[in-house]
């Protein structure tokens, strides 16, 4: 992980952009909302949770049309047999993709939108976006589901990790003083869930991770062959130096 | 005797049946081992082939990525992804694409560049330099086509912007941004045109025009960092005293110098392939939207100096009018600089002090066309606009004032 | 003798930079020869095709699609059985000699697992022209000793009932049997002979 950050930031200092740099390394600091996932897509475990938790949560209204599920059952180390009974619905073969079954139109009409598909979505949004978005849901009765966002305000989105999280609130301060926006102060507990906030922590993580690795399945290998190819070229780079001295050996 | 005496007298006969024939031999002398260049080459001067070794990658590349990319509103975006997940190796083929249109033009960028330090744009390397402009166009018009094709929401309205440019035309324009599009919006027709025009038209052009630029190279000779034509010493083999041949000895240089810059290469591709969202961008990664602009519209990078220019004109004909002239005003270059020193080493500090407040202005301006355009943002483009302006405007008067440092006979180390 | 030595150092550095660089082009190579490879899209789609023969009656001929290519699921009478070792001297490769025609329990006397369910491709080893069924026996066009079986009508190619080529037609092998297996007794799947489906 940290030569992996070393190189990234090395590159962009080349760019002569430091600031891609921060950006990179997670949102600005002191901003509200941006803590970063710090999740690591390396960790198979993590990923096979982060894929369960997104079968029985995200899956049945979003989908992730470019994932296959025998891609996914090689990279997270299952076999055919675990892949089928945990993550595939019936009905499905290992080589189909991760769509869903709602017709679109029935999902506009539910959710006033059509929920997007999940695959790219760790790279469109970034995935400090999504792990501060899964953690700041909180009860708002005036929304037709109960619940707003602080990432993502008026949501159609619903709660749905509510039984695991628990239900908050949003406390804001000064609490509707004149002239001023409402600055939100911290989230309220109201109703607790199956989880403490360590363990929901850990799920939204996985479920980032999860998010992180299908927006680039191949990410890991990326780099595994990346050190390989400039370890070439470095070999390369040697015998074509010595060369090079050995020719102009002869200018004066 | 022996059985490589047997080959290589047949392989000289086979040369010798090819030269009756076709000028192998002869080109071979007059663009390798006889062509005689400055010893004196610093690294500026490896951009220039740096920028055919990445042609090439894209050539290569776009070639096998037509083979699984589909030109329609309705499958393109899809078949990026495809190409992504589903194809062997696919995702490094279109990684090393992505990251080969912003090393082509990191490299044109810093092969000009040197052009500027060194005067190489000077008699008698005008027309050089001009046809180096042409490619610096079609290189342009290259990236903003395959720009479209991955179908995103910032290749959509990114097309839009620059299409709708179009559009500031007094009289024409409405009508000339609807033939460009051939639709009332960015469509399946328009993806379809620029998909041939990016893959077979201006990349024929372009490599036609690299052809012409290499000629017209070997006609001059090549600069070199003291600025001095080494053919006007030449000794009694006919050869230039400072020069020595193209191969083996720049070629054992440059192969040096492309390896470095492959590794550098590599690092992006395979360690930072998106640049943190400069070389692809994170509104890139949701399909074309016709209903939903990004929050935050920016040119890929290599064009954010020009946008910036553009968005600093408070009027929209304006804008695109200077934005135009902006690069319009390198091609006059070798006639606005009246200076008869080429190398900044012995150049006046009229020249260095120009140059260097246009350098600043260009990476400025480059990164203000990132940025939103508010408040000081736009107040600092406004400045660096001018600056880049004064460069060229004012060039004529401080190039003629300039009181330069005598030029030495023969090339120094 | 410094010259000779700076001679083979740069003569091997010469050798050592092109080997290392014909290394690095070899490799560069993989991915554009390997992405010609079918893609995870071609295998999903070319993923092994279950077929009920429970309704097949005998002599039908039932026709599926698998990977692009015919695939022909004849179910034999026993008088179709019964032809197949009569004309075995007029075949070029009676025994399915050919191990790359068949697997290797189909290399028997009736080309198939169960003896009377014929499973080919329908694909004529010529040129690759889809052959018609001619189960008819004896007609005026192939002769009167035509023991019924499978004949392409582009360039003539003959085959029997169980997909085995005659001697001196154009195609020189047999129809080639793809691999399959038997889910139940009513139920084959065509493309794979080993695992869960």
């Amino acid at each position: 992980m940290m030569l992996r950050r070393m190189i990234r930031c090395l590159l962009m200092g080349i760019a002569a952009l430091p600031l891609a740099c921060f950006a990179a390394g997670g949102g600005e600091a002191g901003d509200l909302f941006s803590d970063p996932p710090n999740n690591d897509v390396s960790d198979v475990a993590s990923l096979q949770r982060g894929a369960k938790y997104f079968v029985n949560y995200c899956l049945g209204c979003h989908s992730a049309k470019y994932v296959r599920y025998n891609r996914l059952a090689e990279d997270l180390e299952l076999s055919e047999t675990q892949l089928i009974e945990n993550l595939m619905f019936t009905g499905l073969r290992p080589f189909d993709t991760m769509d869903i079954a709602m017709p679109p139109d029935d999902a506009a009409r539910w959710f006033g939108q059509q929920p997007p598909d999940l695959s790219l979505i760790s790279r469109s949004r970034g995935t400090t976006y999504l792990y501060n978005f899964l953690h700041t849901f909180y009860q708002d009765e005036s929304s037709p589901t109960g619940a707003d966002n602080m990432v993502l305000p008026s949501t159609s989105m619903p709660h749905v990790l509510w039984e695991l999280q628990g239900v908050q609130r949003a406390v804001f301060e000064p609490a509707g003083e004149s002239g001023r926006e409402p600055e939100f102060k911290e989230f309220e507990l109201v109703q607790p869930g199956l989880l403490s906030e360590a363990e929901y922590d850990e799920v939204v993580r996985d479920i980032v991770n999860f998010l992180d690795y299908i927006g680039e399945p191949m990410q890991l290998k990326r780099e595994a062959l990346g050190y390989r190819v400039v370890a070439f070229l470095l070999v390369f780079l040697l015998f074509a130096l010595l060369l090079k001295r050995e020719i102009w050996s002869d200018v004066h | 005797m022996s059985i490589s005496n047997t080959w290589g007298r047949r392989l000289t006969a086979f040369g010798e049946w090819i030269d009756a024939r076709f000028p192998m031999t002869k080109m071979i002398k007059e663009h390798a081992t006889e062509y005689y260049a400055a010893k004196n080459f610093n690294f500026w001067y490896g951009f220039g082939v740096l920028a055919m070794v990445v042609l090439v990658i894209q050539i290569l590349t776009g070639i096998f990525l037509t083979m699984s990319y589909k030109p329609a509103a309705a499958d393109a975006f899809a078949s990026v992804e495809y190409i992504m997940r589903d194809v062997d190796w696919g995702w490094l083929i279109r990684y090393t694409h992505s990251t080969g249109a912003s090393a082509f033009f990191i490299v044109v960028y810093l092969h000009m560049f040197r052009a500027l330090m060194y005067g190489s744009y000077k008699k008698p390397r005008e027309l050089l330099w001009l046809i180096g402009m042409f490619i610096y166009a079609a290189l342009m018009a290259e990236a903003f086509f395959g720009y479209l094709l991955p179908w995103g929401n910032m290749s959509y309205w990114g097309a839009q912007v620059i299409v709708s440019l179009f559009g500031a035309l007094p009289g024409v324009g409405e009508g000339l941004a609807e033939w460009i599009r051939g639709d009332y919006y960015i469509s399946d027709i328009t993806l379809n045109r620029f998909f041939a025009f990016h893959v077979i038209a201006v990349p024929l052009a372009l490599v036609m025009l690299v052809v012409v630029h290499i000629l017209a190279l070997h006609e001059t000779g090549s600069n070199n960092p003291d600025g001095i034509e080494i053919k006007e010493h030449k000794g009694s083999d006919g050869i230039p005293l400072d020069g020595i041949a193209f191969h083996p000895y720049h070629t054992s240089k440059d192969l040096v110098i492309i390896i470095i810059f492959l590794i550098v290469f590599a690092m992006v591709v395979f360690f930072a392939p998106d640049m943190g969202g400069y070389f692809l961008e994170h509104a890139n990664f949701e399909a074309a939207d016709r209903l939903k602009t990004p929050e935050h519209i920016a040119p890929v990078w290599y064009f954010t100096p020009f946008y910036a220019i553009l968005r600093a004109v408070p009027s929209k004909l304006g804008g695109v009018l200077l934005m135009g002239l902006a690069v319009g005003l390198l091609f006059f270059l070798p006639w606005l600089d009246r200076c008869r020193v080429k190398s900044i080493r012995y150049r006046g500090w009229f020249f260095k002090f120009a140059l260097g407040v246009f350098t600043v202005s260009f990476i400025a301006l480059g990164y203000l066309g990132l940025q939103p355009a508010t408040g000081v943002y736009t107040n600092l483009a406004r400045l660096f606009t001018l600056l880049y302006f004064a460069f060229f405007l004012l060039m004529p008067l401080y190039t003629s004032w300039e009181k330069t440092k005598p030029v030495p006979e023969r090339v120094t180390k | 003798m410094t010259d000779d030595l700076n001679k083979s150092r740069r003569k091997f550095l010469s050798v050592a930079t092109a080997v290392t660089g014909g290394i690095g082009a070899a490799f560069a190579a993989v991915p554009f020869v390997a992405s010609f490879r079918p893609s995870a899209r071609a295998q999903a789609l070319g993923v092994p095709v279950e077929v009920d023969i429970g309704k097949l009656e005998e002599g039908g001929l039932l026709k599926v699609e698998w990977r692009g290519q015919p695939v022909w699921i004849l179910r034999r009478t026993p008088a179709m059985l019964d032809t197949l070792p009569a004309i075995a001297t007029e075949l070029a490769d009676p025994d399915s000699e050919q191990v790359e025609q068949q697997p290797e329990y189909a290399r028997n006397a009736h080309r198939s697992i169960n003896p009377e369910v014929l499973v080919v491709i329908g694909s004529c080893t010529h040129l690759g022209c889809a052959p018609t069924e001619r189960f008819d026996v004896g007609p005026a066009d192939l002769g009167a000793d035509w023991p019924g079986g499978f004949y392409c009508p582009c360039h003539g190619s003959k085959f029997d009932l169980s997909g085995r080529v005659y001697k001196s037609v154009p195609a020189p092998l047999n129809l080639k049997v793809p691999p399959y297996r038997y889910i139940s007794d009513s139920r084959i799947l065509i493309g794979s002979d080993t695992g869960a489906a």
